[in-house]
């Protein structure tokens, strides 16, 4: 299985998860984020993201798993922060229709 | 009940004009997160992992219903619906958006509440009997003291940057309902010659490093109240571990220094700053504070429409045999309102609910609402003879659950279905466990068993003191329960024992009907409880349950 890493965080406003895309927009979906193969190349963008205070809070890379579909999260929290809270339809599987 | 003077109100209006200040500058870029981090954190904003959080002190665990309303309407305006009440008597809101957080504290301080210090290294919301006030077995109401200490403890400026987070519980009843035993400082009052005291425990909490707290001082004249706490609180200050923070709380600095030590060490500090207290002025303060919590008027009550629909309807006497505990004025009962409905998220409350417990509390209960650490709602003062039209009422709200105390009301953290910090998910394991004792109808055999969860290390699921105790773990990138039995959460408090390997996350629940089927085969008697049988037999018995069982399964 490919591996690989995506930079994630939390908006400074909302409060939600948004993942970093190739042309340096924030998004709220993961399959539209950039995927890093190589680590010293993802560590120098998330320290270029992290500069970002005005727009995300605690910017961190994840590991995941190329799929067909595209990326997938590696670790179950990470899973988590795709859909949003097991107990009620809340978060982003509400907004996008992701099914838990 | 407590009313705010204009110096609170002054106080709280000047405090949201500060936050949202820095929320303003925030946004506007002239803080950092570093910077800004720790000033919402003391105004209970947290960023958890998908949106920011609120948490909402409710101090000593009272509401009136202006103010349960209020909490129903920020959760309509600003949030999703509900609310969700803790361990530790807060109520939080899980999805704030960062504008929006000074308008919803300066709505939370149009009916005197607020989110200060219930984050940070602080003095934090002082939890108390839940029962305080109404219960047949108090000593004396102990939210004068409470109020006391929240008015010592806020915003004290020697106080505000602790080593570590600090927790105050207490408790006028020497049945300990607010786990005294498992804070950093418990307050549980006894009588000597008549006269009411303190029993001072110190060094409690559970967490990384589960501990029971120790006596420091057996008896503490009410009025030397302040200034004991404040040399206790002096003395973590100076000798407590800042260089980390695992073991900078102050059950590890008792335990590392000998409680011998620290009480000479509290005592010279006591000794010291007395004189500087105003005990006449105290006096006077508290005066004036239990004169605001004097009881309501309790006229005498009949109880023959309560005998008659306790004859005539089996649902309502399940329902009364559970959720009531004996008040201390005859014809009336203290009324636990269960968050517990089976399959439910433990502690939520949706803003219609809310509405609905206000409504009943203005009609049946005093204007009255408690909060519990155990998740649930209490209304303390209500009639027996209005039992049965409040719980006619509970139930068109899907409040009526008889399961108080049973082993579906289980206590649950919000886990990694919200925490930051959390290791595994609570809440589902929660719900789970509930349903299946609700769909084998095996409650009300059970009888009394506290069921206590935890999605983290951090126990704020209180997990060590449950009879029976899960700890959600992060197994190699998988979620696993560790199990622990035979912890207490009265004021016999005990750490319960870990059992042996965890079980994964679709193992756990059966795991738990293991154990409960093993205790129903192994009591004596109906009347044998969980923790009786637990304590008669030790673990082996369980162990047996837990894990040959499932070998044999898996044969």
């Amino acid at each position: 299985m490919r591996t690989g890493l995506v930079i994630t965080a939390n908006a400074l406003l909302e409060g939600d998860v948004i993942w970093v895309t190739s042309d340096n927009a924030l998004t709220r979906d993961l399959s539209q984020a950039q995927v890093f193969t190589d680590r010293a190349e993802a560590e120098a963008a998330l320290a270029e993201a992290s500069a970002r205070t005005g727009e995300i809070v605690g910017a961190y890379l994840a590991d995941i798993r190329l799929t067909q579909e595209g990326p997938a999260p590696a670790h179950f929290r990470e899973a988590f922060r795709t859909r949003g809270p097991s107990n009620y339809r809340h978060g982003k599987q509400a907004e996008t229709g992701t099914t838990v | 009940m407590y009313r705010y003077s204009e110096f609170d109100h002054a106080f709280l209006a000047e405090r949201n004009r500060q936050f949202r200040a820095q929320v303003a500058r925030r946004i506007d870029g002239s803080l950092t997160e570093d910077e800004f981090r720790p000033l919402r954190l003391m105004n209970g904003l947290y960023l958890q992992l998908h949106a920011y959080m609120l948490r909402v002190a409710i101090p000593y665990g009272t509401l009136s219903a202006p103010q349960l309303r209020k909490l129903a309407e920020i959760s309509e305006r600003w949030d999703k619906g509900y609310g969700h009440f803790t361990t530790r008597q807060n109520i939080q809101f899980n999805w704030p958006k960062l504008p929006d957080v000074p308008d919803m504290l300066d709505a939370l301080a149009e009916v005197g509440l607020h989110a200060i210090q219930t984050s940070g290294n602080t003095i934090r919301n002082v939890t108390s009997d839940h029962f305080a006030g109404a219960a047949a077995d108090e000593i004396e109401d102990p939210r004068p003291y409470a109020e006391l200490i929240r008015q010592w403890s806020t915003d004290h400026p020697e106080f505000q940057f602790l080593p570590r987070k600090f927790k105050i519980a207490i408790t006028g009843s020497p049945n300990d309902r607010v786990v005294t035993r498992a804070h950093d400082i418990g307050l549980r009052m006894v009588a000597r010659d008549g006269v009411p005291g303190f029993e001072v425990i110190v060094g409690g909490g559970l967490g990384r490093t589960p501990m029971i707290g120790q006596v420091i001082r057996d008896f503490l004249p009410v009025a030397d109240l302040l200034p004991y706490l404040e040399a206790i609180v002096a003395t973590y200050n100076l000798l407590g571990r800042r260089d980390n923070k695992y073991k900078a709380r102050i059950k590890i600095t008792v335990h590392e220094t000998g409680i011998d030590t620290i009480r000479e060490m509290v005592e010279a500090r006591f000794a010291e700053i007395a004189p500087e207290f105003d005990q006449t002025a105290t006096e006077a303060t508290l005066d004036t504070l239990r004169a605001m919590f004097a009881p309501p008027p309790l006229n005498p009550r009949d109880s023959a429409t309560y005998e008659a629909a306790r004859a005539r309807d089996r649902l309502f006497r399940a329902w009364a045999d559970t959720n009531l505990t004996p008040h201390r004025v005859a014809g009336y009962a203290i009324v636990t309102i269960s968050l517990k409905a089976h399959g439910q998220t433990p502690g939520d409350a949706t803003a219609e609910q809310m509405r609905a417990v206000a409504d009943l509390a203005e009609r049946y209960g005093q204007d009255e609402i408690r909060v519990s650490h155990m998740q649930n709602l209490v209304l303390p003062h209500v009639a027996l003879d209005d039992l049965p039209a409040l719980y006619a009422a509970l139930r068109a709200q899907g409040l009526a659950t008889a399961n108080v105390g049973l082993a579906s009301d289980i206590i649950a953290c919000p886990g990694m279905d919200y925490c930051a910090l959390a290791t595994a998910r609570s809440i589902p394991v929660a719900q789970q466990i509930a349903a299946l004792v609700g769909a084998l109808d095996i409650e009300q055999e059970l009888g009394p068993v506290q069921i206590k969860i935890s999605g983290c290390i951090n126990a704020c699921g209180h997990h060590h003191v449950g009879d029976i105790g899960i700890l959600g773990l992060d197994r190699a990138g998988v979620e696993n329960y560790q199990i622990t039995l035979g912890g207490n959460a009265t004021e016999e408090a005990r750490i319960g024992s870990r059992m042996g390997p965890g079980f994964a996350y679709d193992q756990i629940v059966p795991a738990i009907e293991r154990l409960l089927v093993a205790y129903l085969e192994l009591r004596l008697e109906p009347a044998e409880t969980f923790a009786q049988t637990v304590k008669r037999l030790g673990l082996t018995p369980f162990k047996t349950a837990l894990y040959e069982t499932e070998a044999q399964d898996a044969a």
